[in-house]
């Protein structure tokens, strides 16, 4: 079972959507403990890509994932550009020619992209970021594989893994990000980065639970 | 929400379009990707200056283009930092062949995309410096959080750098005198009220009529602690005596390394305010605070000043540094040496701050 062109395309419509509709949940959670502009940024930045999209949905899926990099680095600003941007050129550079993605390209394109984010934003687990979502997923994923499940059964324990990071973050005191400097007062609030990640990877779910 | 807007959307073009119709003679204005750039730019053999950040703060930073200050600046969207596209494109047509020094606030997210396009404008053959400007002395440690926020003492290290810069120092002169003046300067600031980002529509914060926010940074985002509302005295007293019985504070900073083309860590030390030390005191508003209210604090932060040995040797009194409509003020005292006043005192001309000409 593999993941093609056609459903990294459809992840990348999904994530386009779901952010949408999540918008004003995810700014209002960055309103809590940061600068209430999350999903704002994460909004205009997939809008872009959407616009961007068509110009290279004929291309390999290293391309493809490259030029949503850009877009988002290029159109995001705050702290998230540069990290989801990061995520996606690295992610992208791991499959560069690839045209499918066998469940061991997936699993190698999830670490190259989370590896950027941490040599970008210099994070470490538990900073209450972004990193204590992609992180657990990235085991997550790569465990299953290495374990033979199916994309659908690998996924699903990814996306899990995510949210259980997701909600672990909100008794964290924050150490990285506009919301460090809270203190303890960021304790009982939920990352808003950590929450667009784990949006993400679930689109990515349900992308491949459609293929079935 | 209300505002003096049109969109939502259309907030940060349309002040950019505003200020190329004003000041045609002093800067340029660029859209997609936005950027502003002195009118003169690229000026040939200079170091040029730039420098950027979320909009909303204005003057800072695009009010700051111009002789004596900076050669471009790169406004993003309300709060949120520019992308590295537009500070790259924002080097390229500054650079004079003599450089180009990147002033970043220290935000996550301003660090970030700087860094991004240190690498892009070096790949390209430009030469870069990045220094950061972190003198906010209400976060307390580094370790643990993102480090100190860049405040008040910006406008000032723009103003002195852009100085330095137009009497011919090179690059690395330029830097050196940026990271001094960083180091010098420490500010504290407080809000009464929130600000609403025109994007989000409703107050970031909300703070109860007898409370006030202590220890904020500069995108209304809430601060180091809440309190009872006091006095002007009061308050101008406790800013006061945070930044000058500050301790000295040490933190590791990544700085770019043009040679190599790698970055490299730094570790800097601030040194306290002691008796004896003369300062450059700057009262600055939000945005929402009048300036007859600014006068009345730095009436009591002379005082408290002179109580402390130290001397005031030049003052700016206004809002340059602010967070939209937000009721509230910083105050920054930036420790003076003879280069740091000269460069002060020298001939400055931008939509922003102009004097000497």
């Amino acid at each position: 079972m593999s993941v093609t062109r056609e459903q990294i395309v459809t992840w990348l419509e999904k994530t386009a959507v779901v952010l949408d509709a999540n918008k004003q949940y995810l700014t209002d959670l960055d309103a809590a403990i940061g600068d209430a502009d999350h999903g704002i940024n994460m909004t205009r930045g997939f809008t872009k890509v959407m616009e961007k999209l068509p110009t290279v949905t004929d291309k390999d899926i290293g391309n493809i994932l490259k030029t949503v990099g850009m877009t988002l680095i290029s159109s995001v600003g705050g702290a998230s550009g540069p990290l989801y941007g990061t995520f996606y050129m690295r992610a992208g550079t791991a499959v560069a020619a690839k045209e499918e993605l066998s469940n061991e390209d997936l699993a190698a394109m999830l670490q190259a992209g989370v590896d950027g984010i941490v040599q970008r934003g210099r994070a470490e687990l538990e900073d209450k970021t972004m990193i204590d979502a992609w992180f657990p997923a990235m085991v997550a994923l790569k465990t299953a594989v290495d374990n033979g499940d199916t994309i659908t059964g690998a996924l699903q324990k990814t996306v899990a893994a995510a949210e259980q990071g997701m909600k672990a973050t909100i008794p964290l005191k924050a150490r990285k990000g506009r919301a460090s400097y809270l203190g303890d007062r960021s304790i009982g609030h939920q990352d808003p980065g950590a929450t667009s990640t784990h949006l993400i990877l679930n689109a990515l779910l349900e992308t491949v639970q459609e293929g079935n | 929400m209300k505002k003096l807007i049109n969109a939502v959307d259309n907030v940060v073009r349309e002040q950019l379009q505003g200020m190329a119709v004003a000041h045609p003679d002093l800067v340029k204005v660029q859209i997609d990707p936005h950027y502003v750039v002195r009118a003169d730019a690229p000026v040939k053999g200079k170091v040029a200056l730039v420098s950027g950040g979320g909009s909303g703060h204005e003057p800072m930073h695009g009010g700051f283009v111009g002789m004596g200050m900076l050669d471009g600046a790169c406004p993003g969207e309300v709060f949120t930092s520019p992308t590295p596209d537009q500070m790259y494109e924002c080097a390229k047509a500054v650079d004079g062949g003599a450089g180009v020094l990147f002033i970043v606030k220290n935000y996550t997210g301003d660090v970030l995309n700087f860094e991004t396009a240190a690498e892009l404008a070096h790949a390209d053959g430009i030469k870069v410096q990045s220094i950061l400007i972190d003198d906010d002395v209400a976060v307390k440690d580094s370790l643990y959080t993102a480090g100190r926020r860049g405040v008040g003492t910006t406008v000032l290290a723009e103003k002195i750098v852009g100085a330095a810069a137009e009497a011919g120092y090179n690059l690395t002169q330029c830097a050196d005198l940026c990271r001094k003046v960083n180091s010098y300067g420490r500010s504290m600031g407080m809000a009464l009220t929130s600000c609403t980002v025109p994007a989000a529509g409703k107050p970031t914060f909300s703070l109860g009529d007898n409370e006030v926010e202590i220890g904020i940074g500069i995108h209304g985002e809430p601060g180091q602690r809440r309190m009872e509302m006091k006095t002007a005295d009061e308050i101008t007293e406790m800013m006061a005596l945070e930044i000058i019985t500050d301790k000295a504070y040490t933190r590791t900073v990544r700085e770019w390394d043009n040679d190599q083309g790698v970055w490299v860590d730094v570790e800097l030390v601030d040194e306290p305010l002691k008796a004896g030390d003369q300062v450059i005191a700057f009262v600055n508003s939000m945005g929402g605070t009048p300036v007859s209210e600014l006068y009345a604090i730095y009436r009591k932060l002379a005082e408290v000043c002179q109580s402390h040995g130290i001397t005031i040797a030049r003052n700016l009194i206004g809002p340059y540094i602010t967070s939209l409509e937000m009721q509230g003020c910083s105050i920054t005292l930036l420790k003076a040496d003879e280069e740091i006043l000269r460069f002060w005192d020298a001939p400055v001309k931008t939509p922003g701050l102009r004097w000497g000409v």
